[in-house]
Order: structure tokens, then C-alpha cells, then sequence
């Protein structure tokens, strides 16, 4: 087993709201080997994606390590910070949003570029982004064009040239395929894998959808309202999943296949607030095996057999 | 660096390219590079100087030596308006640059960087826009003294809080969006992200509220002048010329109308105009 | 063929300016009474401009019906007037929207909102109908008493609910749903799927399900119509389309949608992208991303090719390829 290249320990991440404290991210330890996907799972407002951006540093964290090579990143002055940057990336989720309406393909991607290398002479750059260009897939003619004229696909190949061009080693994939159309998502899911094996890159993937996520990951965490459920291999989690969300989870995709049948587990209710939450196992409230010990303390992640799993079922609790 | 001027080149042509398909933005455009010509070139077009007085021509209706008439002085009001234009101009726009300069500064500070930041320059804000406008400008004419010069800064400081304002909702909702954040996560310092990112998304409405922000310096500085605390009295300008016309209005109404009328037409080109640059000026409307 | 709802050759063509959007073009399609059809396709292949026009809701202009007819019930809806039309829609034909956190007023109360529906559409009092909004709230699973509340006070799944407790308030004989669960996360996706799977069984009506999801369509529907750039490529029963797909471009839909149950070392893509809507492709509208185009298919458009009596593929291999098995 190799040495991990990211590793997030007990990392938090609290909002001060007028209600109360918004429990975004709650203690969540996870690690990414090098060139491995981790795909992060959960439903909207889990904090799925905070995480990712805590890790970046786009938002700080409240408490916790993540550590990078070893090093634990939160403790970079901002210059440092600066320089980290530039193997750590990410992709956002809105090809839309993300890209400002006022810069041409081409100025877009070089953006980092000119932040990064001053002393690089502008042919210099040019060539770069045209090589970037071609191995995201984008014609060289559209380097003048400006986002609003592409299509999501083209835009998503936009984002991920501006995140690649800097040559990072890890990066943050924030649901980069959930705004596009089938057919195109399967092209960049294509081109995301086909970039992992040529410039080594490790993901973190940050999807609601199973299947996209079980596609592309090596590992796969399902979060439930700021916490860990369940962390296991990308089989195991669809073979053998152990927490009572998991499995809810997976029985709620539905199958394009008009014979199958599954035996649907319907959770009851909507998720709980991530405001003050309760003590107690956050999925208790929606959760049919809940038991009384599950509402007095936080079940721990705990190995079982291959999957790590935050449930009292496993912890000596009866099955 | 020669690759990035030949970039803004095209990016200007382009913006000019849909601002001549307005025709009604070319009118403005039009009319208001006429009254510049017409500042600039005052001395060769005005028949008379401006404080020439004739006492025996006073209250002339529109004839053929004073195509606008003359006043009570008799003085020639048509070339009173054209020297007019160069002070109603230069109080127009310069004021209108120091409040934008200043107030969409402290607005996009205020928007990007928000806690106490904020409250500390929108609370600032909030005092001096309790005071009405007018007023303000009177108090900081009257400190800073009578002038031109003071006039402009008067009005101009009377509507910082305006474009501070506008500014900061701007900012608000594009630094929320993510490409602010792409930008941030490949290490963009912030002020590269407010000059680059998001000030100029938020150009529209500033565009539009400056060009409005003209008239009402325009007016602004009329009625300081009016009050004597702008223009010394034999100066042209078109507010305290309207103001001093008033009197007159029911029998010499000529008096009142070609100064009025500069101004409507000033105002009016500058609002068509600034209709026209926002949408020239916004890449989604590209085709 | 029964005549409960049947399109025919529906155009409807979006103008901006200069630009013409081909939205829909000459669409055929039938809806048989207590069916549920699923109209699956990429954004942008006409599946809501279809729905709206149905309803005659098309924003107009910019959108402008060129031909064709829809016959609801024997009757042509294009040809009543607009007074006509409004008795229809909402007693008759219901529509459910994507997104159900825009689709309710917020100032009014949920039960209000329910009881505008069953008030204008038929006679009964105030009283009757807000009684009539709370049978209706617990049909859709909300508690009655929740009725005096605002949207805002309702999570999204609730909401959902809500929107479709109006649509079915006044019992419509169909219902169109454009995206319902798409705005929504997969465990309340579920519990709405089977909402509508129970409600479909206990009112009988028919319904149009606007999706992209081949799984969602596979769960609720009985048949299918694949739509690429405004026209039906395909249409069948769920399980012929799904076991049985012809038309190459269905087959390539569901080669790109990752398989929970499968692993796959590379997804297939279908080449390119989908046609520009104001320069569709002439001959069948696939053929510049078809790895079977052959010559005619540039110039010629395929004719609907009928397998059996539901099975329609409009594909000129699909003949050959029949006619192949015959030999």
C-alpha cells in the first residue's frame, strides 16, 4: 500500500447562522492514495461539497488536519497557500456559472498561468494553452470564443483545461458531470479517466449521482448530514453495503430496466436540519433499525470486514 | 504584452460593432460628440461672447442677429448656450467620475470583503445619504467656498453613496458565483479578482446609473449656482441660466426654453447612449 | 387506436430575430387512455416544447405553432377558443413543473393555493373545497392540518407533493409531468416515484413523464418515445425499447448511462454533439453522429418503420434489418 497523497483527519466546518451552528462538515477522516478516485456521495446539503472546498482552503476549516504529502496544508501562510495551489485543483459543478462571461476561451484558461509564471513569454503561454486545449478535447478555433457560445460539454472541457493547465496532482471534482446531458457526460466522465491515467492525477469526486460516482472511483464515501456513513472499495459498497442509509441509497436509483424489480427501501421523512444537531446518530430519525443507543451517542467508523462503517449495528449493537 | 493590447482592440471593435446597430445609441452617441465639439469649439461658434451685454436689445425674442433671442441683459442666449455646454459638461462629468471612482471603490471593498468592513463604509454611507442630496451639496459648497471646482466636488461627493451602493449589490451577487471562486482556488490575489473578475460584471448598472448621474449633477449644479454657491453670475451655465430665466417665464418664455431644451437633449443622448453601451457591453447578447 | 390524445404532425419553430429554433418537427405521437408515456431525450429535443404546446401555454412569441393538430378526446385543442381552453387545462389536462420551489406562490398558503385549483373549475364553497384541499393533501401524503401553511415552511420533496396534490385536485383524465424529481434528491425521487406509481394505479389517468432518466421511465411508464431534435425517433413499450432498442441513437442513450450493476472500464459515447435547432441536419436528423450513416440517410428522411402493432422505429436499417431476419 502506498503512502497516502492527501489525508483529511476529524476535519470540521461549522456556519454561525441566526438559528444556531450549521454542522456543514463534522468530523469527517478520510485518505486518497496517490492516482486513486475517492468519490465522495451524498445527498444536497450533506456537505459534500464544503468538504471539497475546505480542503482547498476555499473555505477555512473550523477544526481539523489535511494533510498533503504529510504536510498539514491548513496551517499554510496565504503565500505558501499561493503556491500549493498549484497542485491542488478543481472542477466546479455549473460549466455556467463558473466561467466568467467576460473572458474568451482562451483567457480563461490561461488566467492561471499569468498568475502563476510572470517571467513566461506570451507564445510561450499560447502554446500551452493550445496543448491543454487539445488534450481536453476543445478545437484550437475556439480559443477566441466566449463561454456563453459553447455548449455545457465544451464549457465543462473549459473548466477542466483551467484546472490542468498549472499540471496539479490532486484534484477536486465538484459534480462535474450533474449539469450535463447523458450522452455528454458520458464523454467527459471518458476524458476525466483518460487524464487520470495520463498525467496521474489523483481525484476527489464529488457527485450525488451512484452510478457517475461508482463508475469513475476507486473508494467511495457516503456522507449523511456532515458525517461519514460508510467508506469501502467502489464493489463492496454496491455488493455489500452495511449502513442502513447505504442501502437506502442504492435501492432508490432507478433501474432503466422495465423487469427488474428491486425490493425499494423508501426512507420515511427528509433529512434532519445540520442546525445544532442532536446527539445521537444523525441518520436515527429516518433510519429503520434505529435502536435507543442510537440516539445517545455518535456511532464511531469502525473497520468491518472490508468497509469502514459509522453505525451501533456493527459496533456490538445486535444485527 | 503586444498579444494582450490586439485582445482589447477586438474587444473594444466588437463592443462598438453592436453599439452602432442600436440606432438609437448612435443618436446619442451622436449628439453628445456635437455638444462636445460644440464645448471645445465655443470661441469660433458663438456669435458674441457670452457676457457681452446690450442693454437697448434686452428681452429680444428669437430674431435674426440672436437666432435664441438675448436675456435681460441682452446678452445673445444662443451663445451663451454654447459656452454654456463647456461648463455644464465639465460639472457633469467630472462630478459623475469622482462619485463613481469613489463610491464604486468603497462599494466593491465593501462588497468583497463584507463583515466590518462593510458595516463600516455602508454605515458611513447610510449618514451622508440621510442627508438629502441637495442639501449635502449645498453644506460642502458653502464650506469648501464658491467655484467650479468646488461645485464639482459638492456634487460629486452628494452621490457617492448612490454608487457605493449599486456597487456593493453588484459585487454581492457576482462574488457568489463561482467562477470568483475558480478564480480564487488558482491563487488569484483579490484585488487582481475584484479589478479582472468583478468589477467588470458589474459595469451595467453603473454604465446606466452614471449616465443619469450626469443630469443630476447637471441639475445639481444649477441650483447651487441658483443659490450662489457655483458659478459666478456672468459665467454660462445652463442650470443658473434656467434659474434666472424663471422670473421671466410668462412673458420671455424663449428665455426659459433653449437653455431647458440643452438640457433635455444632453440628457436624453446620455441616457440613450447608456441603454446602448450596457447591452453593447454585455457578452450574452453577443451573436 | 383510441382516440384519447393524439399528436399529428405538430411543428413549432421558436423565432429570435433572424434566427428560426426548429422546436418540434412534424411530430407524430398518441397518448391511449390510462397510459403513461415517457418522452426521454437530451435538453433542447423539444420533449417540454411538446408539453406546452399541448396546452396551448407556449410562450407566443416568441414561439409559433406552424402545423399540425392535437385531437384530445375527438376534439382538436388548436382549434378552441381561448375560453374553451381554460376550462380544459387543469380540470381536463394538468401539468406538474421541474422545479417545485418556483412552481408555488409564496404568499399563499398551500391549502389556499389547492382550493384556487378545485374552486375554479368547479361550483362548491369555500368550505367544501378547503375540505376537498385537505383530502387532497393526504392523498399526496402531507398531514391535512399542514394546510393553513406556507411554501416556504415545506421542504422540497414537500413541496413536490404539494404541486402534484393541485394537479390532480380537479381528478385530470392526463397529467403531464416535465421533470418532476429532477430538482429533487434520489431518496425523495423515490418516495415521489412511488407517490405517483400509487396515484397513477388508484386514478386511472393518463400521464406524459418528461425525462431524461431511462430508469425513472423504465419504473412508471408503459411506453416510450425517444426524442432527438424536435421528432419521435422511436417509440414502443418499455420493454421493447429497453430490450429490443433499434434506432441506433437509442442504443447509444443507453450505452452512455453508467450501469450500477455492471462495470465498465469505458463508457460508450455517441460522437459529436446533438444538432444546432437552427440548422437541423437534412435526411434523418441523427446521421451526422450515426456510426451506421449510410448515403441515403443524408438526403433522404426515414419513414416510420412499424415492427408490430406498438413498435415504431423511424430508421432505414431497421426495415433491412427485418427484412434480413424475414429472409
Amino acid at each position: 500500500m502506498s503512502e497516502p497523497l492527501l489525508e483529511v483527519r476529524h476535519l470540521k466546518k461549522y456556519f454561525p447562522t441566526k438559528s444556531g451552528m450549521l454542522h456543514a462538515v463534522d468530523d469527517v477522516s478520510f485518505s486518497i492514495e496517490e492516482g486513486k478516485t475517492l468519490g465522495l456521495v451524498g445527498e444536497s446539503g450533506c456537505g459534500k461539497s464544503t468538504t471539497g472546498r475546505v480542503i482547498l482552503r476555499l473555505h477555512e476549516a473550523t477544526d481539523g488536519e489535511v494533510l498533503y504529502r504529510g504536510k498539514n496544508i491548513l496551517e499554510l501562510s496565504p503565500r505558501e497557500m499561493r503556491e500549493m495551489r498549484r497542485k491542488m485543483q478543481i472542477v466546479f459543478q455549473d460549466p455556467y456559472s463558473s466561467l466568467n462571461p467576460r473572458m474568451s476561451v482562451k483567457s480563461l484558461i490561461e488566467e492561471s498561468l499569468l498568475q502563476r509564471s510572470r517571467g513566461m513569454s506570451s507564445a510561450e503561454r499560447e502554446r500551452r494553452v493550445l496543448a491543454i486545449m487539445d488534450l481536453v478535447g476543445l478545437e484550437r478555433r475556439l480559443a477566441h470564443s466566449y463561454p456563453h457560445e459553447l455548449d455545457g460539454g465544451r464549457r465543462q472541457r473549459i473548466g477542466i483545461a483551467r484546472a490542468l493547465i498549472l499540471e496539479p496532482e490532486f484534484v477536486v471534482l465538484d459534480e462535474p458531470v450533474s449539469a450535463l446531458d447523458v450522452c455528454v457526460q458520458a464523454q467527459i466522465l471518458n476524458l476525466l479517466m483518460d487524464l487520470q491515467k495520463e498525467l496521474k492525477l489523483t481525484y476527489l469526486f464529488i457527485s450525488h449521482n451512484l452510478s457517475v460516482v461508482k463508475h469513475i472511483s476507486d473508494q467511495i464515501a457516503v456522507m449523511y448530514l456532515g458525517k461519514l456513513a460508510e467508506l469501502a472499495d467502489h464493489e463492496t459498497i454496491f455488493r455489500d453495503p452495511k449502513h442502513p442509509y447505504t442501502k437506502a441509497l442504492l435501492s432508490a436509483i432507478p433501474i432503466p430496466d422495465p423487469t427488474a424489480h428491486p425490493d425499494r427501501i423508501i426512507l420515511e421523512g427528509d433529512v434532519a436540519s445540520p442546525i445544532n444537531p442532536a446527539p445521537g446518530c444523525r441518520f436515527r430519525t429516518r433510519c429503520r433499525w434505529a435502536m435507543p443507543e442510537c440516539a445517545e451517542s455518535c456511532p464511531e467508523l469502525m473497520p468491518n470486514g472490508n468497509s469502514i462503517v459509522a453505525c451501533h449495528l456493527y459496533n456490538g449493537g445486535q444485527k | 504584452m503586444k498579444q494582450k493590447k490586439e485582445k482589447r482592440y477586438s474587444f473594444a471593435r466588437e463592443t462598438f460593432a453592436r453599439l452602432f446597430k442600436n440606432k438609437l445609441a448612435v443618436f446619442g452617441l451622436f449628439v453628445l460628440c456635437v455638444l462636445v465639439l460644440t464645448a471645445i469649439f465655443a470661441d469660433q461658434i458663438a456669435p458674441y461672447s457670452y457676457d457681452e451685454m446690450d442693454l437697448l436689445n434686452a428681452y429680444q425674442f428669437p430674431c435674426k442677429g440672436h437666432i435664441f433671442g438675448t436675456d435681460e441683459f441682452g446678452r445673445d442666449i444662443f451663445s451663451r448656450v454654447v459656452y454654456g455646454s463647456r461648463i455644464s459638461l465639465k460639472v457633469g462629468f467630472i462630478a459623475v467620475s469622482i462619485s463613481v471612482v469613489v463610491g464604486g471603490l468603497l462599494g466593491a471593498v465593501a462588497g468583497y470583503y463584507g463583515g466590518w468592513t462593510d458595516n463600516l463604509i455602508m454605515r458611513a454611507m447610510d449618514v451622508i445619504m440621510s442627508i438629502p442630496a441637495t442639501l449635502l451639496a449645498i453644506s460642502i459648497a458653502a464650506a469648501l467656498g464658491a467655484g467650479l471646482t468646488n461645485l464639482m466636488i459638492a456634487t460629486g461627493i452628494a452621490s457617492i453613496p448612490t454608487y457605493a451602493r449599486i456597487v456593493r449589490a453588484s459585487v454581492l451577487g457576482i462574488k457568489e458565483q463561482e467562477f470568483v471562486e475558480a478564480a480564487k482556488a488558482v491563487g488569484t490575489r483579490d484585488f487582481t479578482i475584484l479589478r479582472k473578475h468583478i468589477l467588470p460584471n458589474c459595469l451595467a448598472p453603473i454604465i446606466v446609473q452614471a449616465t443619469l448621474g450626469v443630469a443630476f449633477a447637471i441639475l445639481t449644479a444649477a441650483g447651487l449656482s441658483f443659490i450662489g454657491l457655483g458659478i459666478e453670475p456672468p459665467t454660462p451655465e445652463w442650470g443658473a441660466m434656467l434659474s434666472n430665466a424663471r422670473t421671466y417665464i410668462r412673458d420671455y418664455s424663449y428665455m426659459c426654453l433653449f437653455p431647458g431644451l440643452a438640457i433635455a437633449i444632453t440628457i436624453f443622448s446620455l441616457n440613450v447612449l447608456g441603454d446602448g453601451l450596457r447591452d453593447a457591453l454585455d457578452p450574452k447578447l453577443r451573436q | 387506436m383510441n382516440d384519447f390524445l393524439r399528436i399529428e404532425d405538430l411543428t413549432v419553430e421558436y423565432r429570435s430575430g433572424r434566427r428560426h429554433v426548429h422546436a418540434v418537427n412534424s411530430l407524430d405521437l398518441q397518448v391511449g387512455e390510462g397510459e403513461a408515456l415517457g418522452f426521454v431525450g437530451e435538453t433542447g429535443a423539444g420533449k417540454t416544447t411538446t408539453a406546452l404546446s399541448i396546452l396551448r401555454i407556449l410562450p407566443n412569441p416568441p414561439a409559433k405553432v406552424l402545423s399540425g393538430k392535437v385531437i384530445f378526446k375527438g376534439q382538436d385543442l388548436f382549434q378552441l377558443s381561448e375560453r374553451e381552453m381554460r376550462a380544459i387545462r387543469g380540470e381536463e389536462i394538468a401539468m406538474i413543473f421541474q422545479d417545485p420551489m418556483t412552481s408555488l406562490d409564496p404568499v399563499k398558503t398551500v391549502g389556499d393555493q389547492i382550493c384556487e385549483m378545485i374552486q375554479l373549475h368547479q361550483r362548491c364553497s369555500k368550505k367544501e373545497a378547503w375540505q376537498k384541499a385537505g383530502d387532497m393533501l393526504e392523498t399526496v401524503g402531507i398531514d391535512r392540518n399542514r394546510a393553513g401553511e406556507y411554501p416556504h415552511q415545506f421542504s422540497g420533496g414537500m413541496k413536490q407533493r404539494v404541486v402534484i396534490a393541485i394537479a390532480l385536485s380537479c381528478r385530470p383524465s392526463l397529467l403531464i409531468a416535465d421533470e418532476p424529481t429532477t430538482a429533487l434528491d434520489v431518496t425523495i425521487q423515490a418516495q415521489i416515484l412511488e407517490l405517483m406509481k400509487d396515484l397513477k394505479k388508484q386514478y386511472q389517468s393518463s400521464m406524459i413523464m418528461i425525462t431524461h432518466d431511462l430508469g425513472i421511465v423504465a419504473e412508471i411508464c408503459d411506453n416510450v418515445a425517444i426524442m432527438y431534435a424536435g421528432c419521435v425517433l422511436e417509440y414502443g413499450s418499455v420493454f421493447e425499447i429497453y430490450k429490443d432498442p433499434r434506432h441506433p441513437y437509442t442504443r447509444a442513450l443507453f450505452d452512455s448511462i453508467p450501469d450500477v450493476n455492471r462495470d465498465q472500464e469505458r463508457l460508450k459515447v455517441i460522437n459529436g454533439l446533438p444538432p444546432d435547432p437552427t440548422d437541423i441536419p437534412a435526411g434523418c436528423p441523427f446521421h451526422p453522429r450515426c456510426p451506421h450513416c449510410m448515403e441515403r440517410c443524408k438526403t433522404e428522411k426515414p419513414e416510420a418503420v412499424h415492427l408490430n402493432e406498438t413498435h415504431w422505429v423511424k430508421c432505414f436499417l431497421a426495415r433491412e434489418e427485418g427484412r434480413r431476419a424475414h429472409e
